[in-house]
């Protein structure tokens, strides 16, 4: 018979452990796991939260291939990432670095990069949104307008669409990654650069072999962070687009967004399952590579 | 001693208030519906006349706001956990009535025959099988909104045909001296209203017929239909009126006095009301040159549950002889300023000749209801068709029948099964 007071008192600690873990793996399980799996189920039957749910078997995930407007989606989501992360990397690198060498206002210049990240992104997509009108009321349009320039399709064009809703999103996450890399170039040590400075070697030699081998780590955190975020990314395009989510002609639908539609607009809740199971594969993939990168890293 | 007579207060309030509840409770039912202010205050007042009545039914309403409001009802009903008398908008009632979620109305109490004299036509679409399954209190319909200071200031009066439309929107039409719209003579944006407009007014006008089989098949990749595109893109390609989606929104540049012209429906009222320095009117949709008048009318309806049984249907069918009476529909009409589903409170000369209702009112009399099987899904098929061409530079004809084979695909994935 099992009797605590014969346990050791290594034992007892792990007793204990485990009955302050329970509280987080229960809710865990009852909060994240337990829907996975049934979203996971619902994938393969047909429900529209009304009747009840048949059993369809592949059915869902056939019509998903078939789908151009998922084909689309499913490009569009990649553009994101691919256009959204580089040229945030780049730009947070660039002022994390200039703004590491100033001491004037070093402090204020920071707080204002990093405002954006704390304001609401759907009041934030909405301005932007404003911004991007035509005469009489585009900010931008009105502009060029006033210099004799013709005026530019922002929002309502397949091909500039995507950047224009791509575009406050980058700048909305800026003032996190630079604090992240601002932290990183902080923790490098000055003896390098010390040394590198009586060996007089250039900015140049300085930047690219000491503190970028050295951001390493600081960099795939902030890739890995922000890819993810551009995957799922969804309350600028809605919000920016509400009239005709994700439009003109799909062209800024990402995935989140279609699954949303799908859902409750349609309330096809099993197609709009079966696709977040495939948004759950993708980020799976993603995640997984770089976690691999940043092993092998270390 | 203080604490005391605090209870004592509390106590007494708490059995005051429970005090009308407790002796009339016989029966309590439930009713649901959106949170919107003037709904909401119309029906407590309907719900307190009723009461009066009806001593021995209560009738507890609640209220969700109207973005959860589809989504909660639908896990409610089936759960077993919700209203007894719902309102719902009339393209969910397909779902609902196959999922047996709703009962159909008791034919002694709600005869067909009767309802169908005594309502507007297009309430027919709540008929399945020769039974009415739900009624609506109030309807709405579309006309045309105008700008009477820019139609003053460019010496022209409000257009009776389409053709005259066009001419008022070219006289009211203003640009800058690189040639930017700045004011436009007609809002249009199929994301808006326009979709009912092109779908049952324009085609139809131009002598089509935009579904048969009692909506199950799209009809308007025809003639009818070409010209009717035709007429509604030309307004931006040909007469350079208009431009889609100017100022973001149609009714935000009629609003801020941009726009000399604006179809919307009878809702719009309201916010339009209280718009300083906008002085508007209204008037029925234009006509075509043969004198063809539509409108497109929709409507939320009120409908039994299947979770209400004996003596809560029996209340549930008392309230919903009540909320769909004459008396409830010129409250609903008072307060919130939607229009009578009936002939019979709506084409009092009061109503009909009412400047800002008159003009929807006139239009209920030949006005139609579209039955969607996925209204967004079947707006977006005639955005995406009306952008193919204005930006994807594709030819109106081609771009036509690519959304009614699109259209209609939806409608055969619904009646499908």
């Amino acid at each position: 018979m099992f009797r605590y007071r014969d346990l050791t008192i290594r034992q007892k600690q792990i007793v204990w452990a485990w009955i302050f873990l329970a509280v987080p793996v229960l809710f865990y399980s009852v909060i994240r796991f337990y829907p996975t799996g049934n979203a996971v189920l619902i994938s393969f039957q047909e429900w529209n939260l009304l009747g009840t749910r048949t059993w369809t078997g592949l059915d869902n995930y056939v019509k998903l291939w078939n789908d151009p407007v998922f084909w689309k989606v499913f490009v569009n989501t990649f553009l994101y990432l691919l256009i959204g992360t580089p040229v945030s990397l780049l730009i947070s690198f660039v002022i994390a670095y200039h703004l590491d060498k100033l001491r004037f206002g070093h402090s204020f210049i920071r707080m204002l990069y990093f405002l954006p990240f704390m304001t609401s992104a759907v009041a934030m997509a909405w301005v932007w949104r404003w911004f991007y009108q035509g005469v009489p009321i585009g900010l931008f349009n009105n502009f060029l307008a006033s210099i004799g320039i013709a005026q530019v399709e922002f929002l309502n064009s397949t091909t500039n669409a995507l950047p224009a809703v791509l575009a406050p999103a980058i700048w909305a996450g800026l003032g996190f990654q630079i604090i992240i890399f601002m932290a990183g170039l902080r923790s490098i040590p000055q003896s390098y650069y010390e040394a590198a400075r009586i060996d007089g070697v250039s900015w140049w030699t300085v930047l690219s072999e000491i503190t970028l081998p050295l951001l390493r780590p600081t960099i795939v955190f902030i890739v890995v962070f922000s890819s993810i975020g551009f995957l799922r990314i969804f309350d600028h395009v809605f919000n920016m687009t509400t009239n005709n989510p994700g439009g003109p002609l799909n062209s800024t639908k990402p995935l989140v967004l279609m699954i949303y539609d799908t859902a409750f607009n349609s309330f096809d809740m099993g197609y709009a399952a079966a696709q977040t199971v495939v948004l759950f594969t993708i980020l799976l993939i993603v995640s997984l590579i770089q976690l691999w990168l940043l092993r092998a890293d270390r | 001693m203080r604490n005391k007579l605090k209870s004592l207060i509390l106590a007494g309030a708490a059995t005051a208030a429970l005090l009308p509840g407790a002796a009339s409770a016989d029966v309590e039912i439930e009713y649901w519906q959106y949170f919107f202010d003037a709904r909401v205050e119309a029906m407590e007042q309907l719900i307190a006349s009723f009461e009066e009545e009806n001593p021995d039914i209560t009738v507890t309403m609640t209220h969700f706001p109207y973005a959860d409001y589809r989504t909660k009802v639908a896990a409610a009903i089936p759960a077993g956990e919700g209203p007894d008398v719902v309102q719902l908008f009339y393209g969910w009632l397909n779902d609902y009535i196959e999922a047996g979620l709703i009962q159909p109305l008791p034919t002694d109490t709600f005869d067909p025959d009767v309802i169908d004299a005594e309502f507007f036509p297009m309430v027919g679409a709540m008929k399945k099988d020769g039974v009415y399954y739900a009624l609506p209190t109030a309807v709405r319909s579309l006309a045309l909104f105008y700008n009477e200071r820019l139609l003053e200031a460019a010496g022209v009066e409000p257009p009776t045909t389409l053709d005259e439309l066009v001419e008022v929107a070219a006289a009211t039409t203003e640009r800058d001296g690189a040639g930017n719209i700045t004011q436009v003579g007609i809002t249009t944006g199929m994301t808006a209203q326009d979709h009912h407009w092109f779908r049952e007014v324009l085609i139809r006008q131009f002598g089509g017929e935009p579904y048969l089989d009692d909506y199950q098949t799209v009809n308007y990749d025809t003639e009818a239909g070409r010209a009717a595109l035709d007429y509604y893109t030309g307004l931006q390609s040909e007469h350079g009126v208009t431009i889609e989606g100017f100022m973001d929104e149609p009714q935000a540049a009629f609003k801020a006095g941009r726009a000399a012209m604006h179809i919307d429906g009878s809702f719009r009222i309201g916010s339009l009301a209280d718009q300083r320095g906008l002085r508007w009117g209204v008037t029925e949709l234009p006509a075509a040159a043969d004198g063809t008048q539509s409108n497109y009318s929709s409507y939320w309806v009120n409908a039994i549950t299947s979770k209400a049984e004996g003596e809560k249907l029996e209340a549930a069918v008392k309230f919903m002889e009540f909320i769909t009476s004459d008396e409830a529909m010129q409250v609903w009409l008072d307060v919130v300023g939607e229009l009578p589903a009936k002939p019979s409170v709506g084409m009092t000369d009061d109503n009909a000749n009412d400047e800002v209702f008159g003009p929807f009112i006139r239009g209920l009399e030949y006005a139609h209801t579209t039955i969607f099987a996925n209204e967004s899904s079947q707006r977006q098929v005639l955005v995406d068709m009306v952008s193919q061409i204005n930006i994807g530079g594709q030819e109106p004809g081609e771009s036509l029948s690519e959304a009614a084979a699109a259209e209609q695909a939806i409608l055969d994935d619904y009646y499908a099964d």
